[in-house]
């Protein structure tokens, strides 16, 4: 169980059913081991953007076979997909998507909302979680009283705090300014060497070139 | 930790459906009041009808169902009957009759304001000769001045009923009050309070027997004697649950030559009837509700679908955290539900409030029908159901990478 990788593509292709149809994907092998922090790396239209999604198994594939821990994610239902979302992987966005009504202690705990862990807990490992990324100070604030760099952190927070075995980054810095953009990179380096396995995906070679493995994507493929 | 995730705790599962409330709790306020306005129509208008029937049904209790009236009738041959000089007498020996006074309507006498009026100008006043114990019969009361006793009751001196007081410019008693009655001056004793169940009275100015013989000539011939009367209504209390076998046999005992002559009623029967007319809630208001709730529900469903497709990418985001599709299908159904409720509530208070206050002002019982308030919870529930239905559907099956694709 420890050898299988956390993540586990084969022959992974996905075609959008219109006309003309789209390969988004062509044929997509590689794997993720615990504890990697990975760059997907290529221009706009590359295909990362549904590599990601069909990755956190937002998107079934047209072909091949994903597994998440072992599992394969195709062979589920919309129950056990959710679950295994829900406590396997964690999503950071680009545009952050904080509850802006809520405070970051709550936007935090969402993340635990749909894993069936008691609200006592939920929100515990909340406070956890904003303590790793920094943000201890933060907890009852609305997220649109902090900046951008700290709601990334929210987002970051809130995508640790049910300790995936997998967080899939979309462009994490891609709105933000690049001394704070850096600083994000800083803790995703971080949480790296704390043991989180971290799939960043990025048009930005300079900034994957930073990261200690690079997966280039040109034209649906692995080059 | 077990794998099923089927269905979000209670608590949770409330808090994420009025996420969308808390976001923006002016424009639920706004899409929840049409639907409180109809729920607050509907409970007002049935509300006030159970209330002013009630008000009515409590008059009915206090007047007393035990009242029959006699009055005389037509001839077979045509023209007014008399009812007999001797049938109070005969009646009184009736089984269960407990009461009993009678008035005679002097049909070619009128009452005025004084000596000056027109002949024509009578106001459809009427004069009576009564029995004194008219008042505790008819369980009425004076409200000005005094009733006529032995001594009045041979002296040219009236008690005026509440209609004929106000028709007369009267509404207090003087020493010195007079009034123009058959040709001559009669001075005023006092006013009654209104009688609800004999009308007639209200519009009646009122002389003991002894001064009708006297003073309007109202007198019979009895084997050569003079006496006052005939009476032409007689008014009977009879033992409570008895009103009916009485009634069958008052006809026969007061005039028995000429039964078919004689006139019994019941006169709680007419209030009885305008409390059921009271109950009988206005039809153009309830649907005016009715509207009013659709119109709520139109709202409801168009805010909701305006909803999803604002909070696409909240759903998106869900989603990925691990929303299954049921669970948003529940969270945006229960939104909706929730919407329609809060307001069906607010409305159903409302309506209680409009009642309590009306209800209060015309002294009634504030009654609120079960199946108004409740009706009114649930239909707001069934909106809610109904026009969140869709909207939730369509969230649900939204593709959550549609859903997350950016603005």
């Amino acid at each position: 169980m420890s050898a299988a990788p956390v993540l586990e593509l084969e022959g992974v292709s996905k075609v959008y059913r219109e006309q003309p149809p789209v390969h988004a994907l062509h044929g997509v092998t590689f794997s993720v081991q615990r504890g990697e922090l990975v760059a997907i790396v290529g221009p706009s239209g590359s295909g990362k953007s549904t590599l990601l999604h069909v990755m956190g198994t937002l998107e079934q594939p047209t072909d091949g076979v994903i597994r998440i821990n072992g599992v394969e994610a195709s062979r589920l239902d919309d129950r056990a997909l959710s679950l295994l979302r829900a406590r396997e992987i964690g999503f950071v966005f680009q545009q952050f998507f904080l509850a802006e009504h809520a405070t970051v202690r709550e936007n935090v705990a969402d993340g635990l909302l749909y894993a069936g862990v008691p609200a006592a807990v939920r929100y515990m490992r909340a406070d956890e979680a904003l303590e790793r990324v920094g943000l201890a100070d933060r907890a009852t604030f609305k997220p649109t009283r902090i900046s951008g760099g700290e709601r990334q952190r929210v987002a970051i927070a809130r995508a640790l705090v049910g300790r995936p075995a997998i967080v899939l980054a979309d462009e994490p810095t891609g709105n933000l300014d690049s001394t704070t953009g850096a600083s994000i990179m800083g803790l995703i380096h971080e949480l790296n060497a704390d043991g989180a396995t971290i799939v960043m995906i990025t048009h930005d070679a300079g900034l994957a070139d930073q990261l200690p493995r690079r997966i280039r994507m040109l034209d649906g493929r692995v080059s | 930790m077990s794998a099923e995730n089927g269905r979000l705790p209670m608590r949770d599962a409330l808090q994420v459906a009025t996420v969308g409330l808390r976001a923006r709790p002016l424009r639920a306020a706004l899409s929840a009041l049409g639907i409180a306005i109809g729920t607050a129509a509907i409970v007002g208008v049935l509300g006030l009808s159970a209330s002013s029937q009630a008000g009515l049904l409590a008059e009915i209790d206090r007047l007393g169902t035990n009242l029959l009236t006699v009055e005389a009738g037509q001839r077979l041959a045509g023209g007014d009957a008399e009812l007999p000089l001797e049938a109070p007498a005969r009646i009184t020996h009736l089984d269960h009759v407990q009461q009993l006074a009678h008035t005679g309507l002097m049909k070619d006498r009128k009452v005025y304001r004084n000596s000056m009026i027109p002949k024509g100008n009578s106001g459809g006043l009427e004069v009576r000769a009564t029995s004194l114990n008219l008042l505790p019969v008819l369980n009425t009361g004076v409200a000005h001045g005094s009733w006529l006793n032995e001594g009045t009751a041979r002296l040219p001196v009236a008690v005026l009923g509440s209609v004929a007081a106000d028709r007369l410019g009267m509404d207090r008693v003087r020493a010195d009050q007079r009034i123009w009655l058959g040709d001559q001056w009669f001075n005023v004793a006092g006013i009654l309070k209104p009688t609800p169940l004999e009308p007639d009275i209200d519009s009646s100015a009122l002389v003991g027997y002894p001064a009708a013989q006297q003073y309007l000539g109202y007198v019979s011939l009895v084997r050569g004697e003079e006496q006052a009367g005939p009476p032409s209504s007689i008014y009977v209390r009879t033992a409570t649950g008895e009103e009916a076998a009485v009634q069958s046999l008052l006809a026969r005992t007061a005039n028995p030559e000429a039964p078919t002559e004689v006139n019994v009623s019941q006169p709680s029967d007419v209030l009885t009837a305008r409390a059921a007319a009271a109950g009988a809630f206005d039809s153009l208001f309830l649907g005016l509700g009715v509207v009013a709730l659709i119109v709520g529900a139109v709202g409801v469903a168009n805010i909701m679908i305006i909803s999803v497709l604002e909070r696409r990418s909240e759903i998106g985001l869900r989603r990925a955290l691990g929303a299954t599709q049921g669970q948003i299908r529940t969270q945006f159904l229960a939104e909706s539900i929730l919407l329609a409720v809060i307001g069906g509530v607010v409305g159903v208070l409302a309506g209680v409030a409009a009642t309590a206050v009306y209800a209060s002002v015309k002294g009634w019982a504030v009654v609120i029908p079960v199946e108004a308030w409740s009706g009114g919870i649930a239909s707001a529930l069934v909106i809610g159901a109904f026009a969140g239905l869709v909207p939730a559907v369509r969230a649900s099956r939204l593709p959550p990478t549609a859903a997350l694709r950016t603005v």
